[in-house]
């Protein structure tokens, strides 16, 4: 967008501003002419959905931090003076709380379209690990949000979140008690968690601009996984993936609209209508859903391994989840994007997709139930198998698969299967997953 | 076209919507407290309103029965509006109370009657004096009752009719009183509602099944009071949403149909 | 429009369009509509708004006396006027102000004078409602900030304010008792 050789674009006002600062050229180029493969599915949606809802997240979060008290005797008060008294403030605060879950729906489903169609693949390393930079931002601004409004779940997973740290050797009480600023969570801590959550989202935003470069450089994956050949591949960006974004954006915006007004606390948990006790723990303290798979990993680890103990491998498997995330570029070694064209990774990747709801609802659960009448197996035992095979599916399968998968012939080109000009391969795939 | 092939993943989108909500609903069903009696109220579903004479009759239960022990501080006289009390029985309802205010210039905090702009004012000073008035158990804020349960009106009606005998071989501690749909069973609040112990003006019969049903519909307008602007505005909302939704992807399918892909 | 998209069919080209444009429309129209209530969260809420009435009771106010009640967080002057005081301000010829107004009009009660106690300047509080505050040199009220006098019926004399000082929605409830708003 920098070249000076690039001629500026429109008349008037738009050509002098162009001149001295190239908004409307880099515009033209990179959202207008950009060229994009012409066989997307619904799945390339949720890049344009996540950033509406970013901008969303914001927009509603800086209107309700007009009227919000970060400060224990008042933050609960002061969130139900939103709902009650704020004008239209029950509206703003529940599409800021329905906000986090369609949120995390949105990016859980992205990422999984990056695991299926390999679009984390050379040269898209960067891409995709600086989409798990964002996801750990968002998970630590979700997190401090909830501990705004100051109810039991608030205080009480402020709590435990925080102590994780103290598993940490020698120094985690230390690092406990720098996080709280004080010998508990209370004012000091939320006060904090205001501001951090307040600046995050800011963070984010310049992470997914980087994101969205770094995607403008290698262009964007497809369903087939194979490089767009020349301009019989591709499309202009707009109108052509403006109009289908906003297409799938309003549809996504409908079904998060019909939870916002008719049942805006499908998501959250009714304890947290209770104010903040400090000396007083619910029966059952559970995250919000999106932490659910994460959760169940840290408490999957309840026995010590060699020198470390329960509570530190736990936290270890719990980071070493999301860690794992960043180094899937180099632990998947098949040459093939698509999961489309390996027969063998597609049916591991459903068993992971199956695999992360298990370990969702094993996260919901206390480990010690009974999972069936009769049967001893309990919470906990699905909750070791699930861990095991969230690390071997990263670890084990993905570097094996790339050794001893014999994947399908590609495709010669994108258009190929479409027009009949590919070789068997082409009807084979023109079926299952792709939009045409 | 894959039309068909479009669809089911939409619904493997929707799917995971659904799946994990009830991922996080059915974390909670865990406990050991009898399950409440699915009941049908007024305010429930997309065209659920607030039940006006049933709310109003439950004010009455508040302020006769409840309102002894129980806060409902995040509601303010004013609000009564909304239920269809008129501007002056709002200031004589309020000024039946006394709410702390000052200092005034002698710099002496004084009591005076509340007025519309008034939160409901609390029968103790504070947390406290409340544990202490009540052997040593907090009677909880009604305002959000409803809202801090799973299943908060089936929940809350069920406790208020719930009262029994404990059964045979259950120890009552002292001070506690049985109710199966209390989690642990034991419950420090005594049967709060008698046949008849509030005189209704509109002649309705005061059953305890008619007070608790009254009591928990002014609790639900109490914990959600823009309920039915909420549903009025959702309805706007997502009819639009639809049309805009129809019309975008009517678009993209003609402005895809020239594109082989 | 790019040129592969090229539609020669003026029926199915026409019905094109419309789409294009019926989408554009009614999303701008959802658009701006959904910013609205952004926009009205930052307007006074419904507990502000309850607190827009004050009643006060003004029965230990003494003649000459000058007392301070706080009405949607400003400082209204309540001023029980001495004869003089009221002699002086009704005997002004309205050539005379800037602002012309009787002082009948500002003062229905001529002993009780209510006026907001912002000064229509730039906003400050004028000095004059304790007696050993300077009260300007018509005896009513004057702003240190910018040196504005006002009269004893509130109204501008001298200096850079532009108007009276305003007097706010009243009624007097009984003898003693003023509500304001």
């Amino acid at each position: 967008m920098s070249s000076g050789n690039q001629q500026p674009v429109g008349d008037g006002l738009v050509k002098w501003i162009d001149t001295r600062l190239p908004v409307f050229s880099y515009l033209q180029k990179e959202y207008a002419e950009f060229q994009s493969p012409k066989n997307f599915n619904w799945f390339w949606n949720f890049g344009a959905i996540l950033t509406f809802m970013l901008v969303m997240m914001i927009l509603t979060g800086i209107i309700l931090a007009m009227q919000y008290q970060p400060n224990t005797m008042l933050a609960f008060d002061s969130v139900e003076r939103i709902m009650r008294d704020v004008n239209h403030g029950w509206m703003l605060r529940y599409m800021h709380a329905n906000g986090a879950t369609f949120f995390f729906i949105a990016v859980y489903i992205h990422m999984f379209r990056g695991l299926y169609y390999g679009s984390y693949k050379n040269p898209r390393e960067l891409l995709w690990i600086l989409g798990v930079v964002i996801l750990v931002l968002m998970m630590a601004t979700a997190f401090m949000g909830y501990v705004l409004p100051w109810g039991q779940m608030s205080f009480w997973g402020a709590t435990v979140i925080t102590n994780l740290f103290s598993a940490i050797p020698l120094i985690g009480d230390s690092i406990v008690t720098l996080l709280w600023g004080g010998f508990s969570v209370d004012n000091p801590t939320l006060n904090r968690f205001f501001a951090l959550h307040y600046l995050f989202p800011f963070l984010i935003f310049g992470v997914v601009v980087l994101h969205v470069v770094a995607l403008h450089v290698s262009g964007s994956n497809n369903p087939l996984g194979v490089d767009p050949k020349g301009p019989q591949d591709t499309v202009s960006f707009h109108p052509y993936y403006t109009m289908k974004d906003s297409a799938g954006l309003a549809i996504f915006i409908t079904i998060f609209a019909f939870f916002v007004f008719f049942a805006p606390n499908f998501f959250g948990e009714p304890e947290n209508y209770l104010p903040a006790a400090p000396l007083n723990t619910p029966a059952h303290i559970v995250p919000e859903w999106y932490f659910l798979p994460f959760f169940a990993i840290l408490r999957s680890i309840n026995f010590d391994v060699l020198f470390i103990e329960a509570k530190l491998g736990g936290v270890i498997a719990m980071f070493g989840a999301i860690f794992v995330l960043f180094i899937v570029p180099w632990l998947d070694k098949s040459p093939v994007r698509s999961a489309k064209f390996r027969p063998v990774y597609r049916w591991f990747f459903w068993i992971f997709v199956l695999d992360c709801f298990l370990l969702g609802w094993v996260g919901g659960r206390a480990p010690d139930n009974l999972v069936f009448e009769g049967l001893n197996l309990k919470v906990i035992h699905l909750g070791w198998l699930a861990t095991f095979w969230y690390f071997f599916h990263f670890i084990i399968l993905l570097p094996l698969l790339g050794i001893f998968e014999k994947p399908k012939p590609l495709p010669k080109s994108i258009s190929a299967p479409v027009l009949g000009g590919g070789s068997a391969a082409a009807s084979a795939t023109a079926k299952p997953m792709e939009k045409a | 076209m894959g039309i068909v092939s479009n669809m089911r993943r939409t619904a493997a989108v929707a799917g995971f919507a659904v799946a994990a909500a009830l991922v996080s609903t059915s974390a909670i069903a865990a406990g050991d407290a009898k399950h409440p009696e699915d009941r049908e109220w007024p305010f429930e579903g997309i065209f659920g309103t607030v039940d006006l004479a049933s709310a109003q009759r439950g004010l009455q239960v508040y302020l006769e029965v409840c309102s002894g022990c129980h806060s409902l501080k995040h509601v303010a006289y004013r609000n009564l509006g909304a239920l269809g009390f008129s501007e002056a029985e709002i200031k004589v309802i309020a000024s039946g109370f006394d709410v702390p205010d000052g200092p005034d210039k002698e710099g002496e905090m004084f009591e005076r009657a509340a007025i519309p702009s008034d939160r409901f004012v609390s029968p103790f000073p504070n947390e406290e004096a409340a544990k202490a008035a009540n052997n040593g158990a907090r009677p909880p804020d009604l305002s959000l009752q409803v809202k801090a349960h799973p299943g908060g009106a089936n929940y809350l009606h069920a406790l208020l009719t719930g009262y029994v005998d404990a059964p045979e071989g259950v120890n009552v501690p002292t001070g506690s009183n049985y109710n199966p749909f209390f989690r642990g069973g034991f419950i420090a609040m005594p049967a709060p509602l008698f046949e008849d112990g509030v005189e209704y003006a509109d002649g309705t019969p005061a059953t305890v099944e008619q007070m608790a049903t009254d009591v928990v519909n002014f609790m639900q307008w109490a914990a959600e009071p823009e309920m039915e602007q909420r549903k009025k505005t959702g309805f706007k909302v997502v009819i639009f949403l639809i049309i805009l939704s129809a019309i975008l992807y009517a678009g993209k399918r003609k402005m895809w149909a020239n594109v082989d892909h | 429009m790019s040129d592969d998209t090229q539609n020669h069919d003026g029926h199915s080209g026409s019905r094109r369009d419309f789409l294009y444009l019926s989408a554009g429309a009614f999303a701008s129209v959802g658009g701006a509509i959904a910013l609205w209530p952004f926009v009205d969260s930052m307007n006074p809420s419904a507990d502000v708004l309850a607190l827009s009435t004050v009643e006060v009771d003004v029965s230990q106010v003494e003649v000459g006396q000058r007392v301070t009640v706080k009405w949607q967080g400003k400082p209204v002057f309540i001023d029980r006027r001495t004869e003089a005081g009221i002699a002086e301000a009704r005997d002004t010829p309205l050539d005379d102000l800037r602002d012309p107004e009787t002082d009948e009009a500002r003062a229905e009660r001529p002993e009780w004078l209510v006026v907001i106690g912002v000064c229509t300047h730039l906003g400050c509080v004028p000095l004059g409602q304790t007696p050993s505050e300077p009260r300007g040199e018509w005896g009513g009220w004057f702003c240190p900030c910018h040196g504005s006098h006002y009269d004893t019926s509130g109204r501008i004399r001298k200096g850079p304010a532009p108007l009276n000082l305003p007097v706010p929605p009243l009624a007097f409830l009984n003898d003693t008792n003023i509500k304001i708003g």
